[in-house]
């Protein structure tokens, strides 16, 4: 029945897709015109691709996102907080200088749950009291650690009793006295003298710029 | 839109996978289509579509950037598509062995690779229709004409995403056509 060469209905398909040549499409007209089989074929051709195009745009159901979201592989824990850190430097390094710094308080503190004393001559040990005798001259600070103090004779310098007590007497000091009993004390005792240790940094680097 | 794109994937590759979300809402509804046109069933529409998002995102970092997403995403969801059809074949064969007992309903409830009767086609709506004719489309023409009629893709970008040469798509697209107009000749 068809006796129309195939190229024909290849032009026809190349037509479709917008790929065929002037000359061809001159070709194809002219078949068009006069063979009724081949209109026929390029009619239900066209007809076909007006039908599959009329198929209606479909849309992901609702909450599709969030399903999809769900099922995303979950990001392990570890790789979760270093990206924490990762985001907040600041934080990073206030939260391990808070960290490391009460570890060593802490440690501080209960390390020295005993009896100790700065070495200084011509000083006397009773039990866990400090004696500086009468009639005995000490130069230098003092600190006594779960002990007490009980100076007799001169002392020039500070004193520190840290869980101890200071006992008055009839000796002379000239420096400071400070005694420390609390766990809260003896952290904001520490934090100062950390900040008395680094200002004194800085003033000897002064010092040194200076000379 | 690229732009925007290519940003939230670099988000994507640093560790932040709510910037993903993003790239899901924007491509939802083709990537649901496309899959939902290739397997003609709705929940595994959705099964294959969330696994291709899931490919991609694992895979994220392997994206060429200077190339366009919506292709490499398409890629992926197309190539699953395929995958699924092939593995559902074999219960045809299964399928062929019980058939004439109650292998009938489960030959109803595959797929419809054969034809339905005369009058079944005629109580169908169009939109029905449509589906049912490019579901018994070979899975290699079904890929070309969904890209090619449904998504209205150009030629080059369908054969970058069926990885396949240009000349090969168009051959899938006429062949698809043809067996299209044959099987509609009655409407």
């Amino acid at each position: 029945m068809k006796t129309c060469p195939d190229y024909i209905v290849q032009y026809m398909n190349d037509y479709l897709d917008g790929d065929l040549e002037p000359s061809e499409e001159r070709v194809l007209k002219e078949n068009l015109a006069t063979c009724q089989d081949c209109q026929q074929i390029y009619h239900e051709l066209t007809k076909t691709i007006a039908f599959v195009r009329s198929a209606s745009q479909i849309e992901a159901p609702k909450g599709f996102a969030e399903a999809t979201m769900r099922k995303l592989p979950k990001q392990n824990q570890r790789s979760g907080a270093q990206r924490w850190f990762k985001q907040h430097p600041l934080l990073t390094a206030a939260a391990i200088f808070f960290v490391m710094m009460s570890a060593a308080l802490f440690t501080d503190f209960n390390d020295d749950q005993q009896f100790s004393f700065t070495k200084q001559p011509n000083v006397i040990v009773e039990g866990n009291t400090v004696i500086v005798p009468e009639g005995e001259v000490v130069t230098g600070d003092i600190k006594v650690r779960n002990g007490d103090l009980r100076v007799d004779g001169e002392l020039h310098g500070n004193v520190t009793v840290v869980n101890g007590q200071y006992m008055a007497s009839s000796g002379v000091i000239t420096g400071e006295v400070e005694e420390i009993d609390q766990v809260f004390e003896w952290l904001w005792y520490s934090i100062k003298n950390g900040f008395k240790d680094a200002a004194s940094i800085f003033s000897n680097e002064e010092a040194l710029v200076n000379d | 839109m690229d732009a925007l794109v290519n940003k939230r994937i670099a988000q994507v590759i640093k560790g932040d996978q709510n910037a993903f979300v993003e790239i899901v809402e924007l491509y939802q509804h083709r990537l649901y289509q496309i899959c939902y046109r290739m397997l003609g069933n709705k929940h595994e529409a959705e099964d294959i579509a969330q696994e291709a998002f899931m490919r991609a995102y694992v895979n994220l970092h392997t994206f060429d950037q200077n190339r366009k997403f919506s292709t490499w995403l398409y890629r992926i969801a197309t190539n699953l598509c395929i995958d699924r059809i092939r593995k559902k074949k074999p219960d045809y064969h299964l399928d062929a062995e019980v058939r004439g007992a109650e292998g009938l309903n489960m030959y109803s409830s595959i797929a419809n690779d054969d034809q339905l009767p005369e009058d079944e086609l005629v109580k169908m709506e169009v939109q029905e229709r449509v589906q049912y004719e490019i579901s018994r489309l070979p899975d290699k023409y079904r890929a070309a004409i969904v890209l090619k009629y449904i998504e209205e893709l150009p030629l080059a970008e369908i054969s970058e995403i069926l990885d396949l040469p240009l000349g090969t798509v168009k051959t899938r697209i006429h062949r698809g056509r043809e067996a299209l107009r044959k099987q509609l000749s009655n409407l």
